[in-house]
């Protein structure tokens, strides 16, 4: 039964980063980043390749590998989203120009780096036994908990406490009132992307070290964020958080009780069933 | 006829035309017939996806009930032994159900949340079937169903393809062009105004589903047939993704829009055969390109000129 908790904490928190990420670019764009699986999977390549293979510290491939991904996003956003946005008269538009990006992402990455699982080394050895051997924890597993709690919160602190976050908040709830108030939108709109992409290529290069990465895993971790904001409610950091935690707790419940695709078969079911009562999520703002 | 009609049904009775005799002219190649047989079941399945886009909504779950189709056709015929020509039709009528009793649930959902549902919801089905136990058989699938047609020739398959094509147009037809469509219309545009002038939302949301469903069961179900097997992976979450690709392509204002996209993309990457290997990555810059640059699809291509998108500037 800890073991359990312990499990379902750990996933949780690594799940809750990969959430934050596409419940920020909803909220700002009003698009479902789709490419949102492909782009941890790439931070999942980039710390491979930096810190698995050619030796650079851990800390550094992770905030490489960010930094890949936010520059992607800054790109995507630029020459991609915002003509979309700009020109559509369907809200359909922006949403396909998503799936396309995220089709190019997982084939680029399957020419570049082939279908192999890769893995890199453990972060650091050794297991907490907790209880006299009734649960057992692995240093690893505790450090890319902590880690990745530690993104969150900075990343809630910056946009609580500094001006661009205020910024970035002011847009989420409204873009002609912020543009009014003198907020450069495009600007905003642009860091809020590369801010979500980023955050996937963290949350990939951080889970890269226990689960290993390759290039078909996009679609599954994509599917895995529209669970976790659907259920928090999309756009709304807390409930990302919430949705991340309760995902992984329930899978966690899941792969010690059933075959992991029937685990997903009933959280399937069970999201179904819970949005027939919220449809909102738990804390989502009545949205189209 | 509005001339946007004209044209719609021009192309649709273009292409049913020069498929009908087509075999006499390129004789009877096996090859050339199951590219076609692929195209015909595509766009029959594409159509469905292309109904759903009239009220709105954007279905990425088409795929999930092609498998369920393509499951109770194979099941039907191999498990209980009945003929294909029962199981076709109930097949397309337990997608239909399923698309009507899962609709009533989730039709609720608007825009990204409906998209993103509807992907869970391609994943959950194909997981279903994953774990049927001995009625599904799991990741094997049910493979060896036999030949409906006796002799060696394509022909019957292939004409029951067009046979099929042509009920699934002449269906989307009937619904777009009449007072239906009409109501569809007004419902993408604005579903509480809709409400408002008495118009029965719900039901007709439905409505509009259950067809869609039972259009991509009997599109799963002849795939069953021609392929003569189902398994989980038939169709996935990137079938479904294509799909709309090709609704996107043809053009979401025409009945053969659904249609137009499958046969281009379908028979150009045929003509590409060493690009096979790349299909998926094409099929992405391409669905950037056409977003970017032909926001109205091929059918529109004369009406609108081939330009760049007029920007309006930032504002929405």
């Amino acid at each position: 039964m800890l073991q359990i908790l312990i499990n379902g904490l750990i996933l949780g928190s690594a799940y809750a980063l990969i959430a934050l990420g596409l419940t920020m670019v909803f909220g700002i764009m009003r698009v479902v980043n789709f490419a949102h699986g492909q782009m941890y999977m790439l931070g999942g390549f980039a710390v491979y390749y930096l810190y698995g293979q050619f030796g650079v510290p851990f800390w550094l491939a992770l905030l490489l590998a960010g930094l890949t991904l936010g520059l992607i996003g800054v790109l995507f956003n630029r020459y991609l989203f915002q003509p979309v946005l700009a020109n559509s008269k369907r809200e359909e538009s922006s949403m396909l120009m998503a799936v396309g990006t995220a089709l190019l992402l997982e084939n680029v990455a399957l020419s570049l780096f082939g279908e192999k699982q890769r893995g890199v080394p453990a972060l650091v050895d050794g297991v907490l036994v907790l209880n006299d051997g009734d649960a057992y924890l692995p240093y690893s597993n505790l450090a890319v908990a902590l880690i990745s709690i530690a993104f969150i919160s900075a990343l809630l602190l910056f946009v609580q406490y500094t001006k661009p976050g205020r910024a970035l908040r002011a847009v989420a709830q409204d873009k002609e009132a912020a543009q009014l108030q003198g907020v450069n939108v495009k600007v905003i709109t642009t860091l809020g992307f590369s801010i979500g992409a980023a955050l996937a290529g963290i949350a990939g290069g951080l889970l890269v070290t226990l689960y290993g990465v390759n290039s078909g895993i996009g679609t599954n971790i994509s599917t895995k964020a529209f669970i976790m904001i659907m259920i928090g409610g999309a756009g709304v950091s807390s409930g990302a958080i919430v949705g991340g935690f309760a995902l992984g707790m329930a899978e966690a419940v899941g792969y010690d009780l059933l075959p992991s695709s029937m685990t997903y078969l009933l959280i399937f079911v069970a999201m179904i069933v819970f949005l027939i009562f919220k449809p909102n999520g738990l804390f989502g703002k009545p949205w189209g | 006829m509005q001339p946007g009609q004209r044209r719609d049904s021009f192309a649709i009775l273009l292409i049913l035309g020069v498929l009908l005799v087509l075999p006499l002219g390129i004789g009877q190649s096996r090859y050339m017939m199951s590219v076609l047989m692929n195209c015909a079941g595509m766009a029959v399945i594409a159509s469905g996806v292309w109904l759903t886009f009239c009220i709105g909504r954007i279905n990425i779950c088409q795929a999930g009930f092609a498998l369920i189709g393509g499951y109770v056709t194979a099941i039907l015929i191999a498990k209980a032994g009945l003929s294909f020509w029962l199981a076709l039709p109930l097949s397309c009528a337990a997608a239909a159900l399923c698309g009507a009793l899962i609709g009533s649930v989730i039709l609720k959902l608007k825009g990204i949340y409906f998209s993103m549902l509807t992907i869970c919801l391609t994943e959950a089905i194909r997981l279903a079937f994953l774990n049927g136990g001995s009625l599904t058989q799991g990741a094997k699938g049910i493979t060896g169903l036999p030949q409906q047609f006796a002799g060696d020739s394509a022909l019957p398959l292939y004409y029951l393809g067009i046979a099929l094509l042509a009920v699934a147009l002449g269906v989307v037809w009937r619904v777009h062009y009449s007072r239906l469509g009409g109501i569809f219309r007004a419902m993408r545009l604005n579903e509480d105004l809709a409400e408002s002038f008495g118009v029965n939302v719900w039901r007709y949301r439905i409505m509009a589903f259950a067809i869609a469903c039972a259009l991509g069961g009997l599109g799963g179900s002849y795939f069953a047939v021609f392929t003569q097997s189902i398994y989980p992976q038939s169709f996935t979450v990137e079938h479904s993704i294509y799909y709309m690709l090709f609704c996107f392509l043809g053009g979401l204002e025409y009945v053969s829009g659904a249609m137009i996209g499958a046969f281009a993309l379908t028979i150009l990457f045929e003509l590409l055969q060493d690009f096979q290997q790349y299909q998926s990555l094409i099929y992405g810059v391409l669905m950037i390109v056409v977003m970017l640059t032909l926001p109205n699809g091929l059918m529109a291509l004369r009406g609108f000129s081939f330009a760049w998108p007029q920007r309006k500037g930032a504002a929405e």
